[in-house]
């Protein structure tokens, strides 16, 4: 039986008059992976942010395991500390190095002594393999490393499920790789994550189901393989095949499976593209 | 005449003008560190109420201020002339630094106060923590400025009757007729230190300099 970690009910975020989204339910269950992709402006960010209560929603409710986090008496900080984030745009600590970015939670929220929060915080960079960068200041790291400094600042404080919000959107194209790399060994690990990315072939490769949003709702989930050859919906199919082109990859189009990917459109269809 | 005697008795103010500085400076920082953290994280009301605050005191010359402010407070408690010009020089300033604690606070990017909180941090270690070491060393250009102000608004107490620097070269131009030998003195003595002071804190800037690479 599949222990749910994170289950999100109804939950609707608007902000005056524009609806972000709309009555979403997913659940994601202890070691799972999740992909979520749509179009940008689609609510995607809005909701990882709402599960870590950066954002807070306007109705429906999202239960960490046991416990109603979006309930009146929860306490944020204690929430947050479960909850990792990675963020689009590093947000690494400026003024602190490498392991000082990790450690300061380790000191700060969970109290370790100095010497303790030390070593755990080499760890994690050694985890993400950055042990040589540990004395670095972000702006001494390139932006893959920088990435992979946010990841392990989350995963010191031991979360039950890792967020991540587009982590490779910002990065240059050849550093892509190493900061997926370190996804997908934390994913075998058997770390829960809830992944927000355009990375196609991520999401075929570690997810254990994706979750296509469009518009504020979830348009369709399922295995990647269904929603790659067999969506339900004709939208999934046409984002699908505008992100594989944009992205030059033939993800869909493997050789070895039977079923070919669904029909390109019309070349010089106005569509309105993908951007991240 | 003797020229030594009379630089020496002009610098003896230079006392003053630190002690001044020395109290006005600090007091300006803390008071503008804390005004400014109110108008940023404080809420409508209180940013409200701070914007009133610097507008007000930023609208009204200095010497003008430290009179009522002396006369409101000598009125009060017991103060000597030193000690109520020094604070009422700190209280003018805390509007100063406020607004530059204000513009360092608002320049570091407000993604680091969400990474801060995303990792369980409360509102107050985030700001003790990952804003105010950041805010700090953006502010110390601008501070600098503020420093060489108050070294030179720290004159003003003479107007309090405290023997500072400008106080003692009139006394001693008046008693020896030589106003401009007198004058030209104390613009030489306040010219070192403002440009002392900028220097040191020059100097601060490159030590407390994030690294990075080009």
């Amino acid at each position: 039986m599949p222990k749910p970690i994170l289950t999100i009910k109804k939950l609707t975020k608007i902000y005056g008059s524009n609806v972000i989204f709309r009555d979403i339910d997913l659940t994601v269950n202890e070691g799972d992976t999740i992909v979520i992709i749509g179009p940008s402006g689609t609510g995607k960010s809005t909701l990882l942010r709402c599960v870590n209560l950066l954002t807070q929603p306007n109705s429906g409710q999202i239960w960490l395991g046991d416990m109603e986090i979006t309930a009146e008496d929860a306490n944020e900080d204690l929430v947050r500390q479960h909850i990792g984030m990675v963020f689009q745009n590093f947000l690494l600590f400026n003024h602190l190095t490498a392991l000082e970015n990790v450690k300061l939670g380790l000191t700060k929220v969970k109290h370790l002594n100095e010497k303790v929060a030390e070593a755990k915080a080499f760890n994690e960079l050694k985890r993400v393999g950055l042990s040589d960068r540990a004395y670095h200041y972000p702006g001494q790291l390139s932006g893959g490393q920088q990435q992979r400094v946010g990841i392990a600042r989350a995963l010191a404080m031991d979360p039950r499920i890792m967020l991540f919000d587009e982590p490779t959107s910002a990065l240059d194209p050849e550093l892509i790789g190493e900061v997926l790399e370190v996804m997908r060994d934390l994913a075998r690990s058997g770390m829960t994550m809830l992944v927000v990315t355009h990375e196609m072939g991520f999401a075929r490769e570690v997810a254990d189901r994706i979750v296509f949003m469009e518009k504020g709702s979830i348009v369709e989930e399922g295995a990647p393989d269904d929603l790659f050859y067999r969506p339900k919906f004709e939208r999934t199919r046409e984002f699908l095949w505008k992100i594989t082109e944009l992205y030059g990859k033939q993800e869909g189009a493997d050789t070895s499976s039977k079923t070919v990917l669904p029909e390109a459109p019309l070349e010089g269809t106005p569509v309105e593209g993908p951007t991240s | 005449m003797n020229v030594a005697v009379f630089v020496k008795y002009i610098a003896q103010g230079t006392a003053y003008t630190l002690g001044v500085t020395a109290v006005a400076l600090p007091s300006g920082l803390v008071l503008g560190t804390l005004f400014a953290l109110l108008a940023v994280y404080g809420g409508k009301v209180l940013r409200q109420i701070m914007t009133f605050y610097s507008t007000v005191m930023r609208g009204i010359p200095p010497i003008v201020l430290l009179l009522i402010l002396y006369f409101v407070m000598s009125g009060q408690i017991n103060l000597s002339p030193f000690w109520a010009g020094s604070i009422s020089l700190g209280i003018i300033s805390s509007a100063y630094q406020m607004e530059i604690i204000r513009g360092a606070i608002l320049s570091v990017s407000s993604g680091q106060m969400m990474a801060a909180r995303s990792i369980g941090l409360t509102r107050m270690q985030a700001i003790t923590n990952v804003i105010l070491p950041q805010t700090l060393r953006n502010a110390i250009a601008p501070w600098s400025n503020e420093a060489a102000i108050i070294i030179k608004d720290s004159s003003l107490v003479y107007a309090l009757g405290v023997p500072e620097i400008l106080r003692r070269a009139q006394l001693i131009g008046a008693s020896s007729q030589s106003y401009l030998l007198a004058y030209l003195t104390a613009a030489i003595i306040y010219f070192l230190l403002v440009f002392t002071s900028s220097r040191l804190l020059g100097l601060l800037e490159k030590k407390l300099e994030i690294p990075a690479n080009p």
